[in-house]
């Protein structure tokens, strides 16, 4: 995984609550077995039938940061919404409360997913408003974002922070237990269940 | 070690611990029990072989296909390429990795979540997780099922571990006894009302009370269903007399000697005496109504006898935004009393309610009555062998007579992945799990329901209860 440090990018203001992963990205969007690809079904609804949606915007269509109203990423635990956000081209989301599966995934792959205040969000939401198209500054080891003269710090926790700042692989890292993992199977009681040899066929 | 009073969820954590985390990184889990489809698995095995890293423990993984899987016509290949594609590559890495799967047309295919308790595979004591958020299902026996992504699938795969933060803890009391027509998606849906869509959020919600305890496991399993729909990580029930006569028998339940090893320590799976949960919250189960969806999120529910709410006496603004916005998108007036609202389309399935309880309660409903002119019913049976059981019991005629459609197994209108969608504008009384904008088709409109307020709904055209049929 690339490290992550200091970046800019155009900011887009997302004035919405309770997003869910159901309109980040439709289901009918899941098919492909690719991991690449999902720009085209993210807030798919949203940009065919709002003719205003930010993202239907010509300033915003080369946005990087989002900026969102709270409960972010609720419902399904479906990845391909933090890939539908990456594949777009943003790097970072910003919102007052993800969901936790959205901010679990967001951190495997590289999607900054930075909690801010609500008053945090109404100010950066005015500050893009004030100027549409301007460019956000992200600086991850400081947990701050600049835009113009608005700086923020927003919240991220202490691992994903050094995982993304360091650019780890989450398997590599955990693979350093095998020693452990090992240990433990080996003392796994006989009443657990095993999928194999299959029985009830 | 400490004799501290521990709660339920802390004991599974305490007994899945592998590596305890130190200078802020997370706990390493060990993970019991597997279940993959196959929407969320692809990149994952795809994400092995890049590696050249192997699945470290098949025998502890099954897959099934439901998410995109036809409901009628199941012996012609899948129409949809897209689809058919997605399904193939599961079977496809399933035979490469050597896991155990079943296919459409195999009598144990199904949900995954409705698949793995009636195998026996789902037990009290297990860390179990999918790529699915309903994982949340599995706690309904007195395990951790944690909802993943696909990045955690493929952790998973190679490792049989994941990286995961403590929870909090959270009891959700429920006392009293339920009325005639009020059932366990009541329950959940007053629960998520009360709570709201993200209040249990970094939460492990463990429900308790007289009225889970006198629940059966098809309804414990409803209720844990929807945990995610508060935000939760996880629910979970404590195991008791009721779940080990559910489990034992089955093809993967232990026997002999190991049965009295495995059930002596699930006795041991209670909240202990004294221990303490991070929040709590108590409902009146005596009071309870059949409970109702009016908007575009699980937590925005009233009981079927109340009417529309009022978005201006909402004091969150950024609730009562989204209440606003709900209302035009359900297109729905504040005022509106719930039983006046008519359904096109009903939909009694999914992971949440399509066991075969579910089903019998909603054709004791619709037996020897007629659906209601203009009203399309579907009945899709939460697995293959639920859907066989059912029609050793004559339901799928019941159904049929009624005007219903009898389907195959799978997720279907839940999510509208395979073609059993919902068209622009249309209105369902559905028993599945969220009411999201356009969850069930583009455009379309979706009241969350109990199966019997379902039943009762398609006999009427109008959101009903059972009470309110004619003798």
């Amino acid at each position: 995984m690339e490290k992550i440090s200091v970046f800019e990018g155009v900011a887009a203001p997302l004035k919405r609550s309770s997003v869910d992963t159901d309109q980040i990205i439709p289901a009918v969007y899941l098919k492909r077995i690719t991991k690449t690809g999902f720009e085209d079904g993210l807030f798919a609804h949203w940009r065919a039938q709002e003719p205003d949606f930010v993202l239907n915007q010509t300033i915003f269509q080369n946005a990087e940061i989002l900026v969102t109203g709270p409960d972010f990423g609720t419902g399904s635990s479906r990845e391909h919404a933090v890939w539908a956000l990456r594949d777009f081209g943003f790097k970072a989301v910003f919102s007052p409360k993800f969901a936790d599966i959205f901010r679990g995934n967001s951190g495997k792959q590289g999607l900054i997913a930075g909690v801010i205040s609500e008053s945090d969000m109404e100010a950066m939401w005015a500050a893009i408003d004030a100027n549409p198209g301007i460019q956000a500054k992200i600086d991850l080891p400081a947990q701050l974002v600049t835009i113009g003269e608005l700086s923020v710090s927003f919240e991220i926790d202490e691992y994903t922070k050094w995982r993304l700042t360091e650019g780890l692989d989450d398997i590599g890292i955990t693979l350093q237990n095998e020693a452990a993992i090992a240990a433990f199977e080996a003392k796994r009681e006989a009443w657990r269940p095993k999928t194999l040899p299959a029985k009830g066929v | 070690m400490s004799n501290k009073p521990i709660t339920l969820a802390e004991k599974l954590w305490r007994d899945h611990l592998v590596v305890k985390g130190e200078n802020g990184a997370p706990d390493l889990i060990y993970i019991d029990l597997h279940l993959i489809h196959e929407v969320t698995s692809p990149q994952a095995f795809d994400g092995l072989r890049l590696a050249g890293r192997e699945l470290r423990r098949k025998d502890l993984t099954i897959a099934t296909e439901d998410h995109n899987t036809p409901t009628q016509d199941i012996h012609l290949p899948i129409a949809d390429l897209t689809s058919r594609t997605q399904v193939q590559a599961l079977r496809d890495n399933t035979a490469e990795f050597g896991v155990r799967i079943h296919s459409l047309g195999d009598k144990n295919q199904g949900i995954v979540h409705v698949v793995g308790p009636q195998l026996g595979l789902t037990m009290p004591g297990l860390t179990i997780v999918c790529g699915d958020s309903h994982t949340s299902t599995h706690g309904a026996f007195g395990s951790l099922g944690i909802g993943i992504g696909t990045s955690e699938v493929e952790h998973v795969m190679a490792t049989q571990t994941l990286p995961l933060a403590p929870f909090k803890t959270m009891a959700i009391n429920v006392e009293g006894t339920l009325r005639p027509g009020v059932s366990a998606k009541d329950i959940i849906l007053a629960v998520i009302a009360k709570i709201t869509a993200s209040g249990g959020q970094g939460y492990v919600l463990e429900y308790r009370g007289s009225a889970i305890r006198s629940l059966s496991m098809e309804g414990r399993m409803t209720i844990c269903n929807m945990s995610i729909e508060a935000g939760a990580r996880a629910g979970m029930v404590a195991p008791d007399q009721i779940t080990f006569d559910y489990l034992e028998g089955r093809p993967h339940a232990p026997t002999g000697a190991e049965w009295e090893a495995a059930v002596q320590y699930w006795k041991t799976l209670q909240t202990d005496e004294g221990a303490v949960f991070d929040a709590e919250i108590f409902i009146d189960a005596d009071k309870l109504d059949p409970f109702v969806t009016w908007g575009t999120n699980p937590g925005q529910g009233v009981s079927l006898m109340d009417s529309v709410p009022d978005p201006s006496s909402i004091s969150d603004s950024s609730e009562r935004a989204a209440a606003e916005r709900a209302l035009e998108y359900m297109d729905l007036r504040p005022g509106t009393k719930m039983k006046d609202i008519p359904v096109n389309t009903v939909f009694l399935g999914s992971c949440t309610n399509a066991r075969i309880e579910d089903l019998r309660a909603a054709a004791a409903v619709v037996k020897g009555r007629k659906k209601a002119d203009g009203v399309r019913m579907m009945v899709v049976p939460g697995s293959a062998m639920v859907r066989l059981q059912a029609e050793a019991e004559g339901l799928d005629k019941v159904f049929k007579d009624f005007g219903a459609e009898w389907r195959f197994a799978g997720c279907s209108m839940c999510l509208g992945m395979n073609p059993d969608q919902l068209g622009v504008g249309e209105r369902a009384a559905s028993t599945s799990n969220r009411n999201f904008e356009g969850r069930q088709g583009k455009g379309a409109r979706t009241h969350l329901v109990s199966p019997v307020v379902a039943a009762a709904t398609a006999v009427r055209g109008t959101l009903s209860a059972p009470s309110d049929l004619e003798a």
